[in-house]
């Protein structure tokens, strides 16, 4: 190939390319579209992390079906509460309050606390090593300590403390949920901010068999529901639920007399311990 | 005579869906519903159409003369891109209501391996200017009635009682399937 043959061909390519560029860019100019104004000005007020927990694509389509009304701009889960006023108030709509969700890890079943039934070697997925038997770990209803969860948070809310549980940064952390569908034995679950006595666990195996996987796990021994008088917490199906409808009660009570010290304060590090 | 020929091989014995399996993207993801199917088949007539002729004079006009063939695929591939733009922008412009129910598949024309298929079949049949026209024509004609044929079934398959594993997918492919078996009948024809 000679040097005049690559000349011609980058002229020609060079020629070709500013032409259709230039009609292009007329065609733009004749056939632009009005956008609302307002819509850019959502995008700009939307997180535009385009994580997709509001069920759209991207923030720009959340954007559009707000201001179609399809949408409450409170329907954008990792949206701050002061970007959601300002939206509303641009659209003219009444201001909703939103509790901002948070997620929270129900389990205490790290390296220390749970036993070890087997080594595994395989891929470093909680998915997988719950497909083909479960992990290392004992329990069956806990965290199997690979980090899926880490891995796909968006925001970086979620780092693994150093005994191999994960660990939700409160601050960090917008409610979008995408944790809560990684995780393969639904440990992680999304509580509005203002809820903070949880019960640590979700074994519903029998007490002995729950003592023996993991030291704490809830033994169903009932000594929560009895000292709140059932108002607050029921053991069911071998484990203690909180019931947020009725719980009116201090939660110092239960926190210290649970024997495996499963229901905790989360959000207050000196109770957390 | 010869035009009319170049026009019924293009758009019914070498249907490019059905007998050349190309642009099947647009052709399974935009036939179910009829309106948007014949508009999806109309905006890929224009680009086919247009793509046809500006191709035949790039080629013919510039790379030829200049000994620069092996330029053909990077230079139809930027009339395609170009052209698409242009198609996107104008539905845009006309109907938004189109604009949004053809979606992701308009910008999708661009990759549409039926167009390049076009523009690289009109060299190698080397047709001339006006045959390269109605040939683009043809094969856009061709594209639009089966996508037209396929929204049609898929619409009456909606209410039909299709057995539980074939539903979805599995039946969808296999009209493809019966549609490009009845379209070899026009095998013999020219």
């Amino acid at each position: 190939m000679t040097v005049i043959t690559i000349l011609y061909a980058i002229l020609t390519m060079g020629a070709l390319g500013a032409l259709f560029s230039v009609g292009l860019s007329i065609a733009s100019k004749k056939l632009s579209v009005e956008e609302d104004p307002r819509l850019i000005e959502i995008i700009d007020l939307l997180p535009g992390s385009n994580c997709g927990a509001c069920g759209f694509a991207g923030c720009a389509a959340m954007a559009e079906a707000i201001l179609k009304g399809d949408m409450e701009p409170s329907s954008c889960p990792v949206a701050n509460s002061e970007s959601i006023e300002k939206i509303s108030k641009l659209l003219g709509l009444e201001v909703k309050e939103k509790v901002r969700n948070v997620a929270v890890v129900l389990c205490r079943g790290d390296r220390k606390n749970q036993k070890k039934k087997a080594e595994y070697i395989g891929v470093e997925s909680c998915l997988a090593a719950h497909l083909v038997g479960g992990g290392e770990r004992a329990c069956n209803w806990g965290c199997i300590g690979f980090g899926d969860c880490v891995d796909v948070c968006p925001f970086d809310a979620i780092y693994m403390s150093p005994d191999g549980i994960p660990v939700v940064d409160r601050d960090k952390c917008t409610g979008c949920g995408k944790c809560v569908e990684a995780c393969p034995r639904n440990i992680i679950e999304l509580h509005p901010i203002n809820r903070n006595v949880f019960v640590l666990c979700k074994n519903r195996d029998n007490p002995r068999l729950a003592r023996s996987v993991c030291s704490a796990a809830c033994i169903s021994c009932g000594i929560c529901e009895r000292a709140t008088g059932g108002e607050g917490f029921k053991v069911i199906d071998n484990l203690a639920v909180v019931d947020y409808e009725k719980y009116t009660k201090e939660p110092i009570l239960p926190t210290d007399k649970c024997p495996t010290k499963c229901i905790v304060i989360v959000g207050d590090p000196e109770k957390e311990k | 005579m010869n035009l009319l020929l170049v026009f019924i091989s293009a758009a019914v014995v070498n249907n490019y869906v059905l007998t050349y399996f190309l642009g099947l993207c647009p052709f399974v993801g935009v036939s179910k519903k009829l309106g948007p199917a014949v508009s999806m088949g109309l905006a890929t007539t224009f680009v086919m159409t247009m793509t046809a002729t500006v191709t035949w004079l790039i080629y013919y006009l510039v790379l030829i003369p200049l000994n620069l063939e092996f330029l053909q695929i990077v230079s139809f591939i930027l009339v395609i891109a170009s052209l698409v733009q242009l198609v996107e922008m104008f539905v845009r412009k006309v109907s938004k209501p189109l604009y949004d129910a053809l979606g992701i598949y308009l910008p999708l024309i661009t990759t549409n391996c039926a167009i390049l298929g076009l523009a690289l079949f009109m060299v190698l049949k080397e047709y001339n200017f006006i045959e390269s026209i109605v040939f683009g024509f043809g094969a856009g004609a061709g594209f639009t009635l089966a996508i037209s044929i396929m929204a049609g079934i898929r619409e009456q398959l909606d209410i039909a009682d299709v057995p539980e594993p074939f539903k979805g997918a599995g039946i969808t492919m296999i009209t493809a399937g019966c549609l490009a078996l009845a379209f070899m009948g026009f095998a013999g024809l020219i």
